[in-house]
Formats: C-alpha cells, structure tokens, sequence
C-alpha cells in the first residue's frame, strides 16, 4: 500500500507547479502567439527569455543603490528584448515568409546558436542569480504550505496578463484586426490594413512577453548558459497540448504541464520529463489541434 | 566535358577516402571518421526531407537508438560488433516504424512537432532510465570492434584500432549509400519524389501516401540507426545529448548546407561543417556564433546548399547536362 501524502505537502506541490506554469505561461503564449498570426515556430523565443533574464541581472548590476531597482531593471529588460525581436524580425526574418516552414525554422534556429554564444560572450558562463525585490520578500502560510509573496505575486500575474490578452484580442480594434491576420492574411492587406506592421508588431509583442518571463525568473531560478534551449522545449510542449495559436489553451496548457511535472515528481520521480513529452506526443496523436484549438486548413 | 563525366568519381573519391590512414595524420583519419559517419546520417534524414518533403525535427531520435542499442549489446552483453551493428539498424528502424506510423498521419508543422515529441520522448529515456542507459553519464568505454583480422593483412600491421575501425565505418558506410542511391533510384524511390511534389495528385492516382512515407521512414531510421551505432564505437562512449534536439538540428543544417535537391549534398554539408568547425574552434570558442552567421547567410543567399549553388554556376556552361529533374532543388511556395 502506498501511504497517501500529508495533505499540505500536496497543496505545496500543487503551488510549486503553478508558479512553474504561470512562468510558462508568460513565454508560451509569446510563442503562441506570433505562431497564431505569422504561421512561424519561432526556435529563438527561448533565447529571447535568456537575453532578458541577463539583461535583467545586468539592470540590477547598474542600478544598484536603487532600493526597488528590480522592477524597473525587468521593464527595461523585456523593452530591449521587443525592440531586438523587432529589429530581427524587421530586417531578416519577414524575408522568409514566403519559403517554406524549414527555412523559417532553421533560421531561428541560427539565432539561437547565434544568442547563445553572445550571451556568453557577454555574461561568461558562470551561474548569475537576482535577489527578490525588497517588497516581495517574506512567506505566506496557507494550508500549512509555505507560499513565498514573490511567487504569489507570479501565480496572480499570470492569469492578470491572460485577461488583459484576451480583453484587447476579442474587444477591441487592434486585436480584430490582429485575430484578421491570422485568419487571412492576403484578404485584410486587400482591405487595406499594412500586414507587414501588424506581423512587426505581433512579433515584438511575443518577444516582449519572452523577455519579460525571462526578467521575472530571475529570484526564483539562477541564470546559466543552457537556459534557452532547455525552456523552449517545454514552451513548444505547453503550446502543443494547448493548440497552436490558441490563447486560453496555452494558459491550460501551461497549468497541466505545471501540475504533471509537479506530481510526476510525487509519484515516478525520474520519469516526469519522460511524462510531459509522452503527453504532447498523445495530444498530437489524437488532436494535432490541441484541446482548446480549432483544426486549420 | 565528355572526360570528365564518364570518370568514375565515385570510386575515385572511395579510393582516396581509404587512403587517409597511411597518408594523413592520426588527427585526418579522426576527422575523416567523423564526417562518414554524420555524413551517413545526414543522407538517411535527406531521404525523408529531400527525397520525400517531409521536415523531421527529431531524426536524433533514432540515432540515439541506434547508438544506444549498439553500445549496450557490445558492452554490457559482449555481442560481436557486425551482430550489434545490425541489431541498431533493426532497432531504430522498428522505432521508425511505430512512431512513423503515427507521424505520417500529421502534415507540414505538426508532422515536425510529433517527430520532436518523439525524439524528446527517446531523450528522456536515455537520460533517466539509468540502469540500462547509464542516465545522465552515459555508457563510457564502448570497445573497439575485434579487429585482429583486419590488421594481420600485409600492410594493415601498422595502424592503430582508432584507424582499422575507420576502414571499417568507411567500408560499411560505402555499402550503406549505395543502398540508399539505389532505393532513391529505384520505382520506390521515385514515388517518394513525386508525393514530395504533389500529395493530393499522388493519393488521386491511387498511390498510398501514407504507406509510402511510412517506408521512407522506417528507412530513413534504419539508416540514422546505423550511423549512430558507427559513432557509439567512434565516440567510445554513448550520451543523452546523442538524442537531443539539438543534434536533429545539426543533421538539418549539414543538409541544407551540402543541398537538400542532390543525393551527395549532405555528405558535401557535413564534409564542409566538420572541417569548418575544426578550424574555426582553433581559432576561437565561439563555433555555434560562426556556425550560425553562415546558416543564415546560407538561408538568405543559398537556398539550394553548396551544390545547388554550384548546379546554378555550373548550367551556365555549355556542355555540361542538366541535373535530372527530379533532384532539382525544391521551390515550392505557400505564401
């Protein structure tokens, strides 16, 4: 018989993984969302989370008398991970929209080897890590498990931003004339909408979104080289069993990939990875759309 | 011109390539090992993506089977290396097939999403399943093949194990390729072109696609199995990385590189990025950055891969025939 756990380590273990998903979240749905209007599986998004969780240690570094330095060392690190996102996508990438999606692929993919060593040559390759910010230090009990107020304030994050996603995509002008794009994007340019600004812009965002998720890891997870191609794997699995280009079920997704790696762990400890990749490979198997997606073409 | 095509280059270049333990350093036969062995590994994953138009982003998995499963039968059960080394071709073809088969059923983006899923599958395993696998050390110290044979031959008597095992891989590489330029050749190999260029003409005149492109992976497993079983034995060693996505990447970029529209392509691509890589690591530490620029360089300027390009050089002459039109280099648009 297998002892059934103490109910508040469960409950630890179930905070533990939403504060893993709502991280996810946040990188996830920047991947799904360009992939949703630009049709491009963007490899380099993990890098994007590197590059702003260093440019937020850096900010830190800088800034350093400043007593809540944190917060705008994170603003400034996603901002410069949107402006670079869109100086790439500007300049390189909007000249691949018309090759086939290997090329797109391959070339995010030289911007990961291509970031990876810059980081390196910048930051050097021992581990960096980032205090909490004064005002978000300190635990709460709840349930008998310990919750810090940092990770908290993540959890409460996540689904903030979700909102405020879903509120600008469905009740306002620019979010119809995003949800355009990514249905057709030759009808809407017929209309005269500048399609090319609108993919500008919806990379930017997602990159920002990257940045910001890699600005905020930064107290709860240390900096290593490595860090990017290890977080885009999981950002593709979460979107995966969401379904591509599908909001909501990003966020879902991100919630079952937090809760299935927290859990595994309880139950077969060395094969959670294992769990969550088998679990992408099933949903793709039986809904190549994802659970909340909606089959294309 | 009429010279030159009728040379068999071919057999040429095998001569040569055979030549590289008594005329070359220890140090060209190690580089030389390497590159026919990625090579074979780059032009069992152009069968699936040159051949038959379908993006694999996880062919590392059934290299990391075939690795695997050679490594552990010659070290853990003393099995002969030949036994092994067609065992990790029968393993990582098996593997092909049951992830194949449900693959094939996905298009385009998925289908590249499924077959990572798999290879990431195939990776955590390597990495955790550490009484078989040896986990996140891997298995150290595969050994050499039993080679006494070998070097008993009149001339052989000099040469080191490192340089008796890579007439070996050459040897069975050799063999290897010209059984995949037969299948590509082949009515089967043909089909497999034709579905690359047209699927919905392809199924309406009655051809079983997904039949079709089910053999071409299995195959094209097959193959990345024994190219990793030559590397386990080159590597004296097996590791999870073998597995990662990464390495799938890597397969991709020497394909591109060489020229995913000819059958040699991807032997020029790894050719050139093995020697690249090892001259430009003696310069610097920073080989991914280089190895980047030039994907992207390639991506902008040479779609078609050092071959294409020299294919386009090369048709301005008079003289020279064209290419058949079948390894023509594909441009297809979706926009």
């Amino acid at each position: 018989m297998m002892m059934l756990p103490d109910p508040s380590v469960l409950f630890a273990q179930f905070l533990g993984g939403l504060t893993a998903a709502m991280f996810l979240f946040l990188i996830a749905s920047g991947l799904s969302l360009i992939f949703g209007v630009l049709r491009v599986l963007n490899f380099a998004h993990g890098s994007f989370y590197m590059i702003g969780a260093y440019l937020t240690w850096q900010g830190v570094q800088w800034l350093a008398p400043a007593p809540e330095r944190f917060w705008l060392a994170v603003l400034s690190a996603a901002i410069a991970v949107a402006l670079l996102g869109g100086l790439i996508e500007r300049l390189l990438l909007r000249h691949l929209y018309i090759r086939e999606e290997l090329y797109q692929l391959l070339f995010t993919y030289a911007l990961v080897l291509i970031l990876a060593d810059g980081a390196k040559v910048l930051w050097g390759t021992q581990q960096l890590s980032v205090a909490r910010p004064p005002s978000l230090t300190g635990s709460l009990q709840v349930l008998g498990a310990t919750l810090p107020i940092y990770n908290l304030f993540v959890i409460l994050l996540g689904p903030a931003i979700a909102l405020l996603f879903w509120f600008v995509l469905k009740r306002t002008a620019v979010g119809r004339v995003v949800r355009a794009a990514a249905l057709d994007r030759e009808m809407l340019s017929a209309l005269g909408a500048n399609v090319g600004w609108i993919y500008t812009g919806m990379f930017v965002v997602g990159s920002f979104l990257a940045g910001l998720g890699g600005a905020l890891v930064t107290p709860v997870k240390s900096i290593v080289p490595g860090m990017d191609v290890e977080i885009i794997v999981e950002a593709f699995i979460v979107v995966v069993i969401g379904g591509l280009g599908s909001f909501w079920g990003t966020f879902l997704g991100a919630v079952i990939f937090g809760q299935v790696l927290a859990f595994g762990i309880l139950v077969v400890p060395r094969f959670s990875i294992f769990a969550v990749s088998a679990l992408m490979a099933v949903i793709l198997i039986a809904r190549p759309w994802g659970l909340l997606g909606r089959p294309v073409r | 011109m009429t010279v030159l095509r009728r040379t068999p280059w071919l057999l040429i270049v095998f001569v040569a390539a055979l030549c590289v333990p008594w005329l070359g350093s220890r140090f060209y036969t190690f580089l030389a090992t390497q590159i026919t062995i990625l090579a074979l590994f780059a032009v069992s994953l152009n069968l699936l993506l040159g051949y038959t138009g379908l993006v694999s982003f996880g062919h590392a998995a059934y290299f990391g089977i075939g690795a695997y499963t050679c490594a552990i039968l010659m070290k853990s059960y003393g099995v002969p290396f030949l036994g092994a080394f067609a065992a990790a071709g029968v393993m990582a073809a098996s593997f092909g097939l049951v992830f194949g088969f449900f693959c094939v059923r996905l298009t385009r983006i998925y289908f590249a999403m499924l077959t990572l899923a798999f290879a990431q599958i195939v990776w955590a395993i390597c990495l955790k399943w550490n009484d078989v696998t040896g986990g996140e050390q891997g298995l150290p110290n595969v050994p050499y093949p039993e080679l006494d044979w070998l070097s008993s031959l009149p001339g052989f008597g000099g040469l080191r194990a490192g340089e008796l095992f890579y007439l070996v891989a050459l040897t069975l590489a050799a063999v290897c390729f010209a059984v995949l330029r037969r299948i590509v050749q082949s009515p089967f190999g043909r089909m497999l072109t034709v579905i690359r260029d047209n699927p919905e003409r392809a199924e309406f005149i009655g051809v079983n696609v997904r039949l079709y492109e089910l053999a071409a992976f299995a195959v094209a497993g097959l193959f990345a199995g024994l190219s990793g079983a030559l590397f386990a034995i080159f590597n004296r060693g097996v590791f999870p990385d073998f597995a990662y996505w990464t390495r799938s990447a890597e397969a991709l970029i020497m394909t591109i590189l060489g020229g995913m529209g000819h059958f040699w392509g991807p032997v020029v691509g790894s050719l050139v990025l093995v020697v690249l890589n090892q001259q430009i690591t003696s310069y610097t530490q920073y080989w991914p950055f280089v190895l980047g620029t030039i994907l992207i360089v390639l991506l902008f300027a040479f779609p078609g891969g050092i071959l294409g390009a020299l294919h386009a050089g090369r048709a301005r002459l008079p003289g020279w025939r064209r290419w058949p039109a079948e390894l023509k280099p594909r441009d297809r648009n979706h926009a």
